[in-house]
């Protein structure tokens, strides 16, 4: 705890930043995302690709010499700010972020190449609401085989590779064909869950589960804080955008105190969730005191995601309540995420024995 | 050009001709100030150099390595923080050169004699009249919450002059001398028992009009200087985790495991979170001001520092349970220097109180970030033209 974090956003950082939101602009509108979650495919393919693909996002927490970017967490946690802004449906936490920290745990198998260059979609085969150093389900090995049932896989349905942890302690990677994915009706359809059945399923042993999965969700978790301000953010911009345009009573909405008090406190969250979610970042960058500031993060940002968007749907009023205004698409994934890779109380358990203010 | 190299050369300078060690304290500041080492960034002549503040570091850190002594800037705040900058703007040159060096060095001690009974989040209604007569003005009024006015030669001061406009038009800033025999100062008793603050009651106080600061009528602007200072004065300060309110508790926590219960360690969780963000976000603001990237940030400092400190320091009595129901002493007293984490449990609990009132309401602040960082419409101003003497009150 000597060194301060840097809680601000470098030059490349912004640009990263701008380069992302213009893509999101142009090809990932909320209209658009809505209609998806009414299909059969609710994932954004061609976004994803644009991202991965052409940008080179994917590989972003990859070292060059293991074909990704080479950068760090801070840079990932700017692209998902932008993410969560547009509640874009892509798997991009899931398998550039907590399948990649998973093979980068395991040392330096082909498979991140291929993550890292998004030729592979990766999903780790751990429940999303299990918190870093929380109890996961593991596949059965029988005789060089993988059984058993996996639920709560975020992003299964779109994965090439899963990545299953077994009761022999190891992590394995599984062919997406060589198990059955069913998708589960999930309230968050923009990171739809999914049921994985392996019955026989070969896998590869890529290495030590435990060490793999704690450090994914660690990573998961830290990263999240920045969806969640990006979703916290885009939801209070939007109401006061609205807000000072609605007229009631002859005035606009904003101008009545008891709701201007409210977007205020909203905004001084927002301001917090920022200092927060960077601080998440730059730790899991720097890797100094990176178990506190991740379990501070999402101890904070949690509640202050669902708040925002819950705000947000009550200051829109009835339009805010229909299917389609997009306000719901913030609230269902703030929800989600405030369960994904620990809740909020799960947190702040681990920080009673990180921080010594340990229970009765 | 004057540069770090060059300031240190002064510094060393004035170490060389005045050994701090063999220097009366007095004679020292004095020393310091005519060196202009006092505040690198006000003009020559005034205790300055005319060079970037961010200089001054480099200053204090070779006079604290020599073992100099300072001027003691916690108990001349308001001096240093909010009549020097005022001065400096709207100050005559004769002003200037009257009150600086004095101010600086602690030799005065001011006070600002603002807040009244009836003008407290309206400050601009204020009703403390100066008529002229002759070449002075005569004050009747009466201030409230003046810190260090019993230990205060001087007071900055605004009053209204013109009652025949509306508020903020007919006010005028004046430099009070508190020695005057129609100044009366009567420690204010707060919750605490104690009594950092004081009412002032002004009885035919003759100003001469040669200590007016700024033109007749212009005083609201005036004070919008020293206010903007006091905003200025707040944060900035670099805080370790577990830093502010939130030590104490922590620590008798830790300390008294027979105290602890599942209700109150969930609630202490929960706001160990809300401190130590409170304290990156804070640690945020500090960063964007070194990058010269200032945020509107600040605004929201004080409001999440009012909440938390109450919120802790409440958790914190009824965590000592039996020891709760006991407090330190309620002796009358009169501190020189407030430490909101000090003291007992009790005391913090009380004393927070006033967080969220003190420097700005939390009510008046929040409509401040819908304002002016949100840009919602402002609250409806129905006093804007009507005459001061037709308010309702």
């Amino acid at each position: 705890m000597s060194a301060q974090p840097d809680l601000l956003y470098s030059e490349e950082e912004e640009a990263l930043r701008a380069a992302v939101r213009d893509l999101l602009t142009d090809h990932c509108d909320a209209a658009g995302v809505i209609a998806r979650t009414e299909s059969a495919a609710p994932h954004d393919v061609q976004v994803w690709k644009a991202l991965s693909g052409t940008m080179g996002l994917a590989g972003l927490l990859v070292p060059e010499e293991l074909g990704g970017q080479g950068a760090t967490h801070r840079e990932a946690a700017v692209v998902l700010e932008e993410l969560g802004r547009a509640v874009a449906p892509v798997p991009y936490l899931t398998s550039a972020v907590v399948a990649t920290e998973a093979l980068l745990a395991c040392g330096t198998d082909g498979l991140l190449a291929e993550l890292a260059s998004a030729t592979t979609i990766g999903a780790l085969a751990v429940g999303l609401h299990v918190a870093p150093g929380g109890a996961f389900a593991n596949a059965r090995l029988e005789k060089g085989a993988l059984h058993g049932e996996l639920t709560g896989i975020a992003d299964a349905a779109l994965a090439d590779v899963l990545l299953v942890p077994a009761d022999d302690g190891g992590l394995y990677a599984v062919d997406a064909s060589a198990a059955t994915v069913t998708p589960q009706v999930s309230l968050d359809l923009t990171r739809p869950v999914a049921r994985v059945t392996l019955e026989g399923a070969p896998g590869r042993r890529l290495g030590d589960a435990e060490p793999a999965v704690r450090r994914a969700l660690r990573a998961g978790a830290g990263l999240l804080a920045s969806e969640q301000l990006g979703l916290a953010d885009r939801s209070l911009t939007e109401t006061v955008r609205y807000l000072k345009d609605r007229k009631q009573f002859n005035r606009p909405v904003g101008g009545f105190q008891a709701l201007k008090h409210r977007l205020a406190q909203l905004w001084l969250e927002v301001v917090n969730l920022r200092a927060a979610a960077r601080g998440a970042a730059d730790a899991l960058a720097t890797g100094e005191d990176a178990d506190v500031a991740v379990a501070v993060a999402q101890a904070y940002a949690a509640p202050a995601a669902v708040r925002a968007a819950e705000e947000a749907l009550q200051l829109h009023g009835g339009i805010g309540m229909t299917w389609e205004h997009p306000a719901h698409l913030y609230l269902k994934r703030a929800k989600a995420d405030s369960i994904a890779y620990g809740t909020a109380g799960a947190h702040r358990e681990a920080l009673a024995e990180l921080v010594d203010l340990r229970a009765p | 050009m004057t540069d770090a190299a060059e300031l240190r050369r002064r510094t060393h300078e004035l170490l060389a001709a005045h050994p701090p060690a063999g220097t009366e304290r007095l004679e020292f500041l004095r020393a310091r100030f005519d060196a202009g080492l006092a505040w690198v960034h006000f003009p020559e002549g005034l205790g300055g150099l005319g060079v970037p503040r961010s200089l001054q570091a480099v200053v204090d850190a070779e006079l604290a390595a020599a073992g100099a002594p300072d001027n003691d800037p916690r108990r001349i705040g308001i001096g240093l923080g909010m009549a020097a900058p005022t001065i400096l703007q709207y100050g005559t040159e004769e002003q200037k050169r009257r009150f600086l060096r004095p101010l600086w060095t602690g030799e005065e001690v001011w006070c600002q004699l603002f807040s009244e009974p009836g003008a407290g989040s309206d400050l601009a209604a204020l009703g403390t009249r100066a008529v002229r007569e002759g070449e002075d003005w005569v004050v009747n009024g009466q201030k409230v919450w003046t810190s260090s006015a019993h230990l205060a030669r001087w007071a900055i001061l605004i009053a209204r002059t013109d009652p025949d406009v509306p508020k903020h038009r007919g006010i005028t800033y004046f430099l009070c001398d508190m020695t005057d025999p129609g100044v009366e100062v009567r420690p204010l008793r707060q919750i605490t028992g104690e009594a950092e603050f004081n009412e002032v009651f002004l009885t035919d106080v003759r100003i001469p009009d040669s200590r007016r600061l700024g033109e007749v009528g212009d005083g609201w602007r005036v004070a919008q200087t020293t206010l903007n200072n006091e905003r200025v004065a707040i944060g900035g300060m670099r805080l370790p985790r577990e830093g502010g309110m939130i030590g104490p508790v922590s620590r008798t926590w830790r300390e008294r495991p027979e105290l602890r219960t599942h209700d109150l360690h969930q609630r202490l969780l929960r706001l160990w979170v809300e401190a130590e963000v409170a304290r990156l976000t804070g640690e945020r603001l500090r960063q964007q001001l070194v990058a010269g990237q200032p945020g509107p940030e600040g605004a929201g400092m004080k409001l999440a520092f009012a909440r938390l400190n109450q919120e802790i320091s409440g958790l914190e009595v009824e965590l000592r349970g039996e020891e709760g129901l006991l407090y330190d002493d309620w002796t009358m007293r009169r501190p020189e220097l407030v430490d909101f984490t000090g003291r007992d449990a009790g005391y913090r609990y009380l004393r927070s109180k006033g967080n969220s009132i003190e420097g700005g309401t939390s009510e008046v602040l929040l409509n401040i970030v819908a304002e002016r960082v949100l840009g919602l419409p402002a609250e409806p101003r129905t006093d804007k033209d009507v005459a001061w003497k037709d308010l309702a009150r």
